[in-house]
């Protein structure tokens, strides 16, 4: 198969990028859509240009490092996958395909298609986890957990971070991506303890780093690869009014004194 | 207000909203004795009745502190929105969504327009802001309706307005019962489809009246 590409080159974070036009032949159409830009580097590299960068890991849809905003659509045309899973013989032959990185404020471009999640981190870090004090591995079973609870709770686990749903959001919002983190823990009796708190800290954080508001188009659940449901973002809404209006102010340090 | 958090401001917007769509209710109440045929007496009693009796006028603060509170948020928001993707992409999104959730700005934009129009046609009349037209005194609401239904364009106007909020309501129902928090399996399909039947409902009732002026009563 042959493509014409369209890929957005940007030298570095400050540098003003533009959309480049690059040809390349003979891909197979079993081969995945990196391998295509491999293919292309690897020609790059031959005529003395510079390579595309672009994010990837695993290959295999689990670890989020890909993106990649293709034709309009994160993740590429296919439902439920990531673009590391999305194979040639999704494209038509001799198809013009636009490659562009994720676009918000909150992830800027650090390189051709290659954007800065941190973002994501610092949200996670603001109260994405379970606190616990260290000392002997509880036994497994000890705390019982409901079996629907704990579905509910894989299920929202399964995000993997990857950004698509701020990538394809028209706000620009990263609201599917909070509410599984809040709802994943939230769900779970270990991280209920610290739920009131954890989903305050967190939307706080993620007020400061410049995403947009949701206003519930669900492109988001759309592209999502890994199918997470906005039911979650109206569960952490439901916990962030209920936390606001219910729960006890925090105690500082000097108030426990 | 501009230091709310993302969810507050959401939250302020959709209870405002919501009280502003069951206020609708009530007017379309009202507008619907247009049709009878009593030479507009049931129609002046009603407005008549909204414009004197005392706890009617304590709602009509509210109701006006709905719409601030609504418009408010709704620019801000939408403001906040646009500076979160500074650089747009090339190839414009092609994601599935929600019918019409990604124009809940622009349809709230003509909304916006038709009030104030409606604010200059009636209300700013009824407290002595706006002249009223020659030969109709400034609390005749009926015979001011008729004069201005009598004008196709107007009709017109008026008519592709209640469609585009309608198309705006389709969207703002079930959006505003998630931002609630209230999005639950059992009964968000549902919430979906009262949704769409009370938005087209309110589009066709208004709809109908200038409708029914222009095709019967001339
Ligand atoms: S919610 Fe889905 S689209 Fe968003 S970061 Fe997680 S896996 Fe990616
Ligand atoms: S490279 Fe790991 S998910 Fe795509």
């Amino acid at each position: 198969m042959k493509f014409t590409l369209k890929i957005w080159r940007q030298k570095n974070a400050t540098a003003k990028g533009e959309m480049i036009s690059y040809d390349v032949a003979g891909i197979s159409p079993d081969s995945s859509f990196f391998e295509m830009l491999d293919t292309l580097n690897q020609n790059l590299v031959m005529t003395g240009g510079e390579p595309v960068a672009f994010d990837h890991d695993c290959r295999e849809g689990i670890c989020g490092t890909c993106s990649l905003y293709i034709n309009g659509r994160p993740h590429g045309p296919v439902k439920g996958v990531t673009t590391c899973q999305l194979h040639m013989r999704s494209f038509v032959d001799g198809d013009t395909i636009h490659i562009e990185p994720w676009r918000a404020k909150a992830f800027p471009v650090i390189r051709d298609l290659v954007v800065d999640r941190s973002a994501f981190d610092k949200i996670i870090q603001a109260g994405g986890y379970v606190s616990v004090n260290t000392g002997g591995v509880p036994d497994a079973n000890t705390i019982p957990v409901p079996k629907e609870k704990s579905e509910a709770a894989m299920d929202a686990a399964a995000c993997i971070g990857c950004g698509a749903c701020v990538a394809a959001c028209s706000n620009a919002a990263a609201m599917l991506f909070i509410g599984a983190k809040v709802s994943h823990l939230a769900l779970l009796p270990q991280g209920k303890v610290e739920a009131a708190m954890r989903v305050q800290k967190m939307v706080a954080c993620l007020d400061e780093l410049g995403f947009g508001l949701c206003s519930n188009t669900y492109a988001c659940e759309a592209e999502c690869p890994k199918g997470i449901s906005v039911a979650n973002i109206a569960r952490m809404n439901r916990q962030f009014i209920g936390a606001k209006l219910f729960s006890e102010k925090e105690k500082t340090v000097r108030d426990s004194l | 207000m501009l230091l709310y958090s993302s969810i507050t401001k959401k939250v302020f917007m959709a209870l405002a909203g919501l009280f502003l769509i069951s206020f609708l209710c009530v007017h379309l109440g009202i507008n619907l004795m247009l049709l009878k045929d009593d030479g507009g007496r049931a129609f002046t009693e009603a407005a008549t009745f909204m414009g004197t009796n005392a706890l009617i006028k304590i709602f009509e603060i509210v109701l006006f502190a709905g719409f601030f509170i609504h418009i408010f948020f709704g620019l801000l928001v939408s403001g906040q929105n646009k500076s979160a993707r500074p650089s747009p992409y090339a190839v414009s999104n092609h994601s599935e969504t929600a019918p019409f959730s990604k124009y809940m700005f622009h349809t709230g934009i003509i909304v916006l327009i038709f009030l104030a129009i409606h604010f200059f046609d009636f209300y700013f009349i009824k407290i002595g802001l706006v002249a009223p037209p020659p030969g109709v005194p400034a609390h005749d609401f009926y015979h001011r309706t008729l004069l201005l239904f009598s004008s196709p364009w107007y009709s017109l106007l008026y008519i592709t307005c209640f469609v585009v909020l309608g198309i705006h309501l389709n969207h703002a129902i079930q959006s505003a019962i998630q931002t609630l928090g209230w999005n639950h399996s059992k009964y968000m399909d549902a919430v979906k489809v009262i949704g769409s039947v009370y938005s087209c409902t309110i589009a066709a009732g208004f709809t109908l009246v200038p409708l029914f002026i222009l095709f019967f009563r001339r």
